[in-house]
């Protein structure tokens, strides 16, 4: 990592050195037994055979990656091609998600920079600003989005009424509601790692830059990012990882009218198909994917240093 | 910290106090959230002296779903709609019954005795019945809507406004109804049909949705909705000018049935319940509640003049509705691939 | 003093953070408008009553709804207790204890949680549960919310933690504190801006969970999510805004009594802030 801070130095007496099993054993065993257990079965069933109406017969099989990966035709029984649908569903999601993440980011950075540079009780009164509208239940927040985007609803006919459009923007069933829905659903989780890591932050850095003739850009770029990239990292993780699963926000606000990952794999679990098998494949194709990608993230970093 | 912990474990304590209620006997239900008054409920518990406890679900597929991953041996009785009973019994989760073990058997309608998903009724009782097709908004659209060719081949004037369910099941059942395919059909041709009216009638879809389909059409966010008619009755009371249609080629006509299931913890009461539900006093009670449809003769006496009236509820005479099938395997699969094309 | 710039602000940082606020209360006004409508709709406007107050008070219902919210709360106000004490404890072996055993495949596994879909999580941990012979109900739910909780306490806290040196830790330890008082006296302090946003993000992700709710609750037990969707046979209706309206009003209090107690303990310490 670049920008010449006072980096924790590579010390070999780390404080808690011999006690990282014994801390890390309550997440272990939490999640060890409720979840790697449940889940492996589930990666085992997406090699069984599927029973009609859901459940599994115990026969290995390969149909449901076959399935995914091979299209047959209407009727299953053509000569197998390549299969695109879940391939782009799988590619719409991921941009949908990665855009969505980009948006938080904008919005979110200088958010969780201005609640950080707020004095004392303030900071924390407007950490709870931030997720109070949380307390919301989900699918009543986006109903009332939806209501506000309307084509005739508040939000046009205020812009009418001020004049900025002369016509009512149709935003509801298109991808920039998806966008809007995924967005509206992750907010604060951007916002609040990102405040985490820039509360430490030490104006004395910025101080010091200014006195080199700094521009407040060039600041921002070598001297403040560098120290916020975990809590930046962090933020992108917790809205990028849930999106991708993600279906009631941006389903609601754009319509539905195409798949997303996650309303496939709930179709398999909670839909007319009924086919687990192939439900638990695409959580596992989608499972091992973000997977390889954040091992790759968490050998950077600890090839970067920053332990 | 300490203060929260505190005011959680109370909370805790609170919820385990309130379940431990002494009672002769208990029957747990599997329900629909909202779909039964409580005070019927409370009723049924002080006659009989029973404590209920009642657990809930959203969909019929997930109703299955979480029997089958382990809840079956929890609950005594269901309320699945007419083919996930077909289907249930299929699988084996049904138990069954004599009809003499009802007192108030004879009291179900004739015509919804002998049904296609239970034949001669030895595992379910009607509980409310109701139609889908779908309500067009008559500020926009003037013209004749007693047909499906509103939703599958809509006039220029109402394409780009129309939310259809967000239901397989429904969606290829009225367009198989608006072909006049069998449900069900296993002729590649006619399958094929279905799959180009299905892709050629998406882009006149605005949308998807079935947690909305009564608030989109009240909005005016669409213009056509497919809908139950209990739903397009509150439609048109919370002030929507929408007429919903019985179309000429056919609808469909869905059912909603109190099951026995197999494992039942608590039997007798299960069919004590369900005897009690069989009482006209007690569905029209239902009725009023859900606003749908009794299966039971002689309600009329106990029903709101609102419900009564509904021209939701009371479809035309020789209207030709269809309840949904429960296709075999290899069609399923068929459907899931065109339904998966449709939206992918 | 202030003769250079405030090196604190950023142009248009203000403007975006209102934006943000905008964004996220808008939908709020209406829902708390449309709580007032006469209407059964929550999409028409039917003249201003209390109608749904009233029914969320006195209502036939209102025995469930209530029991709802408590029981809402209540798991996530534990869910996010455990779950973030957890994750402090994971955070601290991460990045404080050297290397270990296992310590490689940690990150994976603590953000497993967020990498399963939903739906899959839900229907395998019902099948787990019932293979081992646990009842669902309550302690169901709570425990299927502590799993799926713990990555969203243990990112921000972990994301603070690797801005901390270890220096002030190695002060303390000269000055011959034991590790667990330089745990609780050197490191939490400084983590707490991380422990708290953890902590109210695990609340409100433990606060809106549906699909892995409804498999995993037990007769009797309802969350606030799970009869908000179940009510699928009647239409969502004006009741469940003046809930919500409720809901916020309750979180307000909260956060102003908590800011309250917070000012009051300010003023009797000597802050050196």
């Amino acid at each position: 990592m670049a920008g010449g801070l006072p980096k924790s130095s590579e010390s070999n007496t780390s404080t808690y050195a011999g006690l990282g099993a014994l801390l890390m054993l309550p997440s272990w065993v939490m999640i060890g037994f409720f979840l790697v257990l449940p889940v492996g079965l589930m990666l085992v069933y997406s090699f069984l055979t599927k029973e009609f109406r859901g459940g599994v017969i115990w026969e290995f099989s390969l149909a449901a990656y076959d399935q995914f990966f091979f299209d047959r035709g209407l009727f299953g029984d053509d000569p197998p091609v390549i299969e695109w649908t879940y391939i782009k569903i799988f590619w719409r999601s991921i941009w949908q998600a990665g855009l969505a993440t980009f948006f938080c980011l904008i919005i979110g950075f200088p958010t969780a920079w201005f609640i950080a540079t707020r004095t004392g009780a303030n900071k924390s009164i407007w950490l709870f600003l931030i997720t109070i509208p949380y307390w919301v239940n989900l699918l009543i927040r986006t109903i009332s989005m939806k209501f506000l985007i309307r084509d005739n609803g508040p939000l046009n006919e205020w812009l009418l009424s001020l004049g900025i459009i002369s016509d009512p923007i149709h935003m509801i069933n298109t991808n920039f509601a998806v966008q809007l829905g995924l967005f509206y659903s992750y907010l604060p989780f951007m916002v609040l790692p990102i405040y985490a890591s820039v509360e430490r932050y030490n104006f004395a850095f910025s101080e010091a830059a200014a006195d080199l003739y700094a521009s407040r850009l060039t600041t921002l770029r070598h001297i403040i990012l560098p120290f916020v990239k975990p809590g930046i990292i962090a933020g992108c993780i917790l809205v990028f990882v849930p999106s991708l699963g993600a279906f009631l926000a941006p389903d609601l606000l754009g319509g539905a009218k195409n798949f997303m990952i996650g309303s496939l794999i709930e179709e398999q679990f909670k839909g007319n198909a009924g086919n687990w098998p192939f439900g638990a494949a695409v959580s596992m194709i989608l499972l091992s994917m973000v997977l390889v990608v954040l091992t790759f993230y968490a050998r950077q970093q600890s090839k970067g240093g920053v332990r | 910290m300490k203060k929260l912990l505190k005011l959680g474990a109370s909370a805790l304590a609170l919820t385990i106090a309130a379940s431990a209620v002494h009672a002769e006997g208990k029957l747990s239900i599997y329900h629909w959230f909202e779909y039964m008054p409580q005070e019927l409920l409370d009723k049924f518990a002080a006659e009989y002296d029973v404590e209920v406890t009642m657990d809930t679900f959203d969909s019929n597929e997930a109703m299955l779903t979480a029997l089958k991953a382990g809840k079956m041996g929890s609950y005594d009785v269901t309320v699945p709609g007419d083919y996930m009973v077909e289907i249930m019994a299929g699988e084996g989760l049904l138990d069954t019954f004599e009809p003499s073990e009802l007192s108030n058997f004879g009291n179900i309608s004739p015509q919804w005795v002998d049904v296609s998903f239970d034949p001669g009724r030895h595992s379910s009782i009607p509980y409310q019945w109701g139609t889908t097709s779908f309500a067009v908004n008559r500020d926009v659209y003037s013209g004749d809507i007693q047909t499906l060719a509103i939703v599958f081949d809509p006039p220029a004037e109402l394409q780009g406004k129309i939310n259809v369910l967000d239901s397989q099941g429904e969606v290829i059942a009225l367009a198989s109804i608006y072909l006049g395919i069998p449900q069900c059909t296993s002729d590649r041709d006619q399958l094929r049909a279905l799959n180009d009216l299905l892709q050629s009638a998406k882009p006149h879809w605005a949308s998807f949705g079935s947690d909305t389909a009564k608030d989109v059409l009240v909005s005016g966010d669409a213009a056509v909705g497919m809908i139950w008619n209990g739903f397009s009755a509150k439609a048109r009371e919370e002030g929507a000018n929408i007429e919903y249609a019985f179309p000429k080629e056919g609808y469909v006509v869905w059912m909603d049935n109190v099951v026995l299931l197999k494992d039942a913890p608590n039997r007798d009461n299960a069919l004590k319940f369900m005897n009690f539900l069989l009482e006209p006093e007690n569905a029209a009670a239902i009725t009023n509640y859900a606003q749908y449809t009794a299966g039971v003769e002689g309600v009329e006496g106990f029903l709101d003049e609102s419900v009564k009236s509904a021209p939701e509820l009371n479809p035309p005479a020789g209207g030709k509705g269809q309840f949904i099938m429960a296709c075999s395997q290899d069609v399923q699969a068929v459907y899931d691939k065109i339904w998966t094309d449709l939206k992918k | 003093m202030a003769k250079k710039l405030d090196l604190r602000r950023f142009p248009g940082f203000l403007p975006l953070t209102f934006l943000c606020l905008f964004l996220l209360y808008a939908p709020l006004i209406i829902v708390m408008v449309y709580s007032f409508n006469d209407s059964n709709s929550i999409t028409n406007w039917g003249g201003l009553s209390l109608r749904w107050y009233v029914e969320v008070f006195t209502g036939v219902e209102s025995e469930k709804f209530k029991s709802a919210a408590i029981n809402s709360i209540s798991i996530a106000i534990m869910a996010a207790i455990i779950s973030t004490s957890i994750a402090t404890l994971a955070a601290t072996a991460m990045l404080k204890a050297g290397n270990f055993r296992g310590k490689s495949v940690g990150f994976a596994l603590i953000n497993l949680p967020l990498m399963v879909p939903e739906i899959v999580t839900a229907v395998a941990t019902l099948i787990f549960f019932s293979a081992i012979g646990f009842t669902t109900g309550y302690l169901t739910i709570l425990v299927a919310h502590i799993v799926f909780c713990i990555p969203f306490a243990y990112l921000p806290i972990a994301a603070r933690m690797q801005g901390i040196e270890d220096v002030y830790e190695q002060a303390a330890m000269d000055l011959y504190a034991t590790r667990f008082q330089t745990f609780r006296l050197i490191l939490l302090p400084l983590m707490t801006p991380g422990i708290i946003s953890g902590f109210l993000l695990a609340f409100i992700i433990s606060l809106d969970d549906f699909i892995i709710t409804n498999f995993v609750k037990g007769a009797g037990i309802e969350t606030l999510p799970t009869a908000i969707f179940g009510s699928v046979k009647q239409g969502i209706k004006p009741n469940i805004m003046a809930i919500s309206t409720l809901l916020l009003l309750v979180s307000v209090v909260f956060v102003t009594l908590s800011y309250l107690v917070g000012r009051m303990g300010q003023n009797k310490k000597v802050t050196t802030d």
